[in-house]
């Protein structure tokens, strides 16, 4: 991390938090939670509340879909960290029926749904080049998307454009792939909050 | 529905109108991703165009300029944030003109 604060600037309480997740889950404390857990009421408790309701408010989206999107955004992007962190929620999410690796490499190939193909590679627009057209709205519409799925799409779309500027910033470390699978549990099981 | 506009509004009060180690000028430039000095314009910049590109110099060049660790937390958080809803707000325009014709 580039800030020595989001190491080590933390309270009391919430270093002995840290500990806890060390003790009990045997894996470093990821460094997003270090972020969200630094002065949580300028941005972490703000920003949670936006990203549970994206990610895990009600949505005709299902979770795993979500966590394609969170996945897919991170990827265009470049940031590593948010790629491995949400391709391990999506790939338990999924329960194995979708390969979130080849997802990521080529939506457009990908064996799903058109409202989903149509709605990531606008998200893929958006991300890459900042802005999309009523034309490209058009399409994500003609392809089965409901406005209100399109909606959803660019909340997480929002939370997530977000948080990889950070990761990316800030210089979040990568951790091991069991790291990762600890966390993509607890985010499956208990959401962003 | 998920609804994000209350959350993000009250995030929004937070970061740019609430307490701070940065003056709320300085935050909402970084936000708005204009009228800073260097090397805090370049910072934010990368933040908000590249964050790939963002380096230890950069870091390194903002703590020399003078500012402390917390104020350069709150200015690459504004800048993140700026850049992610000036897109959501394009693409939201994009989607209401898109249903009107």
């Amino acid at each position: 991390m580039r800030l020595k604060i989001l190491d080590r600037g933390h309270g009391f309480g919430t270093r002995t938090l840290f500990a806890l997740i060390r003790a009990v889950s045997r894996q470093p404390v990821l460094d997003v939670i270090k972020l969200v857990k630094y002065r949580p009421d300028f941005y972490g408790q703000p920003m949670s509340e936006i990203t549970q309701e994206a990610m895990r408010g009600d949505s005709s989206w299902s979770v795993a879909d979500r966590e394609l999107m969170a996945a897919f955004v991170a990827k265009i992007n470049q940031c590593d960290f948010c790629v491995k962190a949400h391709s391990a929620v999506a790939d338990l999410a999924y329960g194995g029926e979708k390969n979130v690796a080849m997802l990521l490499c080529d939506p457009a190939l990908a064996e799903i749904g058109e409202p989903l193909r149509a709605t990531v590679l606008m998200l893929r627009k958006l991300t890459k080049e900042h802005s999309v057209g009523a034309d490209d709205m058009r399409a994500v519409l003609a392809a089965g998307a409901s406005a209100r799925q399109i909606e959803d799409a660019l909340a997480i779309c929002f939370s997530f454009d977000v948080i990889v500027r950070l990761a990316n910033s800030f210089d979040f470390s990568v951790p091991s792939t069991e790291a990762f699978a600890a966390g993509a549990k607890y985010l499956l099981a208990r959401g962003y909050r | 529905m998920a609804n994000i506009e209350k959350a993000r509004k009250t995030l929004l009060r937070r970061v740019l109108e609430g307490d701070g180690k940065a003056s709320p000028l300085e935050r909402r430039s970084a936000f708005n991703n204009s009228d800073l000095s260097e090397p805090l314009r370049q910072l934010v910049d990368k933040v908000a165009v590249d964050a790939t590109a963002v380096g230890d110099d950069d870091f390194n060049q903002a703590r020399q300029s003078g500012a402390s660790e917390d104020q350069i937390f709150e200015i690459v958080v504004c800048a993140a944030i700026g850049q992610a809803s000036r897109q959501y707000d394009a693409a939201i325009a994009a989607l209401e003109a898109a249903r009107r014709n």
